[in-house]
């Protein structure tokens, strides 16, 4: 189960799409926004994803997972738009019958998730903003 | 043929506009289509290590394009991981 969303998300609602009782072990990973990054105080976040190919990539990690892992039970949840200071953007829950697997696993599928799927990251910080992950410092004028 | 042009994040922002129709000759690659895309929109800051993707999907950029593809020119991607 994968989606993308506006919305706030829940990690329980996202955790219970993975539980069964065959799997001992359940991992929930959340990313959230920090208020300080490279010297500056952030005052908010906003995040934009080109949605049907991140859904798509997303959906690829998910069948990685499985190939590797054996692994049925993942659910990933990713929040787009404005995000403020402490807010949840993402959302990895990983189950399996034993822990070693869920924790490769989901260290697996975050490290992917940095990697192949379309969905940037902006901090709006106090004088300026920035995409993040880009080579050149993206810092431009003040946010208006 | 025609194509669609798709720009995210800070390319949007640099465009100034998120997406754009472009007629081409038969045939074009990404990377043709790529230094067709730097002379019209001169602060975009496309490396030609830039990801492609063409109908959502990554291509190589030597992949021919065919009429009516959805071309993105993909930013650095950060995620939403701490």
């Amino acid at each position: 189960m994968i989606y993308i969303t506006s919305e706030p998300l829940n990690p329980q609602e996202v955790t219970n799409m993975v539980c069964k009782n065959t799997n001992g072990a359940v991992i929930t990973f959340l990313g959230t926004t920090r208020d300080f990054s490279e010297g500056r105080d952030v005052l908010y976040l906003e995040y934009e994803a080109y949605q049907p190919m991140a859904e798509n990539m997303l959906a690829q990690i998910v069948e990685e997972v499985r190939e590797k892992w054996g692994i049925e039970d993942i659910a990933i949840a990713h929040r787009v738009g404005k995000l403020k200071i402490g807010e949840i953007s993402l959302v990895v829950a990983m189950a399996s019958p034993h822990r070693k697997e869920a924790f490769e696993a989901s260290q697996y599928a975050m490290d992917r998730i940095k990697t192949i799927v379309p969905i940037w990251k902006k901090e709006v910080f106090q004088g300026g903003e920035a995409w993040i992950g880009d080579q050149e410092d993206e810092a431009t004028a003040p946010a208006h | 043929m025609k194509v669609t042009v798709r720009f995210f994040a800070l390319y949007r922002e640099r465009a100034g506009v998120s997406q754009t129709e472009i007629e081409l000759p038969e045939g074009t690659t990404p990377e043709e289509l790529l230094i067709r895309l730097r002379s019209i929109y001169t602060s975009l800051p496309l490396s030609d290590s830039v990801l492609i993707a063409v109908n959502s999907e990554y291509v190589l950029p030597e992949a021919p394009l065919h009429e009516g593809d959805e071309v993105a020119f993909i930013p650095p991607v950060s995620g939403g991981v701490a």
